[in-house]
């Protein structure tokens, strides 16, 4: 073969692997400062009286807001750390995510979120030999609910 | 806010109203904050370059936040988001700023979206939407979908 696979072996071996659960709270502040930051005067994220009244009791997070981490566990910049460990390129891209929404997610919340290396597939792109990996993060809430699975893909080049 | 949107108000082919949005220096410095995002490939020049991507980018998840404000308003409060995903596939470049709190003029984004599919699923009236960011040049650098759950005024029966 002219060019050598970049999945490693060691790569090989991270699929499936699952990561250290990671402790998001959701606060009122938070929610607050990401929602002025897009740009978004839902009052469903601003306004704390008009959301008290609303049908969810509190803020909720805009879609895709899930807090800060209070315990730090496997991140993204963390997973793609131990992917280059493991011989992957080094330049990292966020590629893309899909999100599925299972519950409201708001003000008061604790989220666990534990994150799964699904996959790990090359290919050529113009960006040269391209690492494609896919993790698959589940969130529950205080009550064990599960509220959100988020499929992230992470380029790596 | 906009009138409530039910099931039997959109068909295949209705257009989500378009959203504008501009991408400055100073956003991304505010959404690195919120989100907690720190990557340099956002705001540091020579790390960009090194990175191959010519210059500082907007995050990708910030024109997802853009494209989840694009549904949310849409839908209204009645309406539930089931699922969002997109691809980042083209790269955007923020306005610089002019003054402390206005960009130099430049190109503005939209967020768009049209109906592919509507459908009632165990009593839940689910639409499908096509949807993505464009560039000033019209180009489609954000691609996506989505997966909503609209009231129905057929279930509403007083």
């Amino acid at each position: 073969m002219a060019r050598e696979s970049l999945i490693s072996d060691e790569l090989q071996k991270m699929i499936g692997m699952r990561s250290e659960p990671v402790i998001f709270k959701v606060e009122e502040g938070a929610i607050q400062r990401y929602a002025e930051a897009i740009g978004d005067t839902n009052p469903l994220y601003n306004d704390l009286e008009y959301a008290k009244k609303s049908k969810y009791g509190r803020l909720i997070c805009p879609p895709g807001f899930t807090g800060w981490p209070v315990r730090r566990g496997r991140t993204t910049e963390s997973i793609s750390a131990l992917l280059v460990k493991a011989g992957a390129p080094s330049r990292l891209l966020d590629g893309g995510v899909e999100f599925e929404f299972f519950e409201p997610m708001g003000a008061g919340d604790m989220l666990v979120a534990t994150t799964t290396i699904a996959q790990i597939t090359e290919k050529q792109t113009r960006l040269g030999s391209t690492l494609f990996t896919t993790t698959e993060t589940t969130y529950l809430n205080q009550n064990g609910n599960l509220v959100l699975k988020a499929k992230q893909t992470l380029i790596l080049f | 806010m906009a009138k409530q949107l039910y099931y039997e108000d959109i068909e295949i082919g209705t257009e989500i109203p378009p959203l504008a949005k501009v991408a400055t220096t100073r956003m991304l410095v505010q959404w690195a904050g919120a989100s907690g995002d720190f990557n340099p490939l956002h705001y540091d020049e020579e790390f960009a370059k090194s990175m191959g991507v010519g210059a500082p980018i907007v995050h990708g998840a910030l024109k997802r936040a853009w494209l989840g404000q694009l549904m949310t308003d849409w839908i209204g409060e009645q309406g539930v988001l089931k699922r969002l995903s997109c691809q980042y596939r083209g790269m955007d470049y923020p306005r610089k700023m002019r003054t402390m709190v206005e960009p130099q003029d430049g190109e503005t984004w939209w967020c768009k979206g049209k109906v592919v599919k509507k459908y009632e699923e165990r009593g839940e009236y689910l639409v499908e939407c096509q949807i993505w960011v464009e560039n000033g040049k019209g180009e489609v650098t954000t691609p996506g979908t989505a997966l909503v759950s609209l009231p129905s005024k057929a279930a509403h029966k007083s």
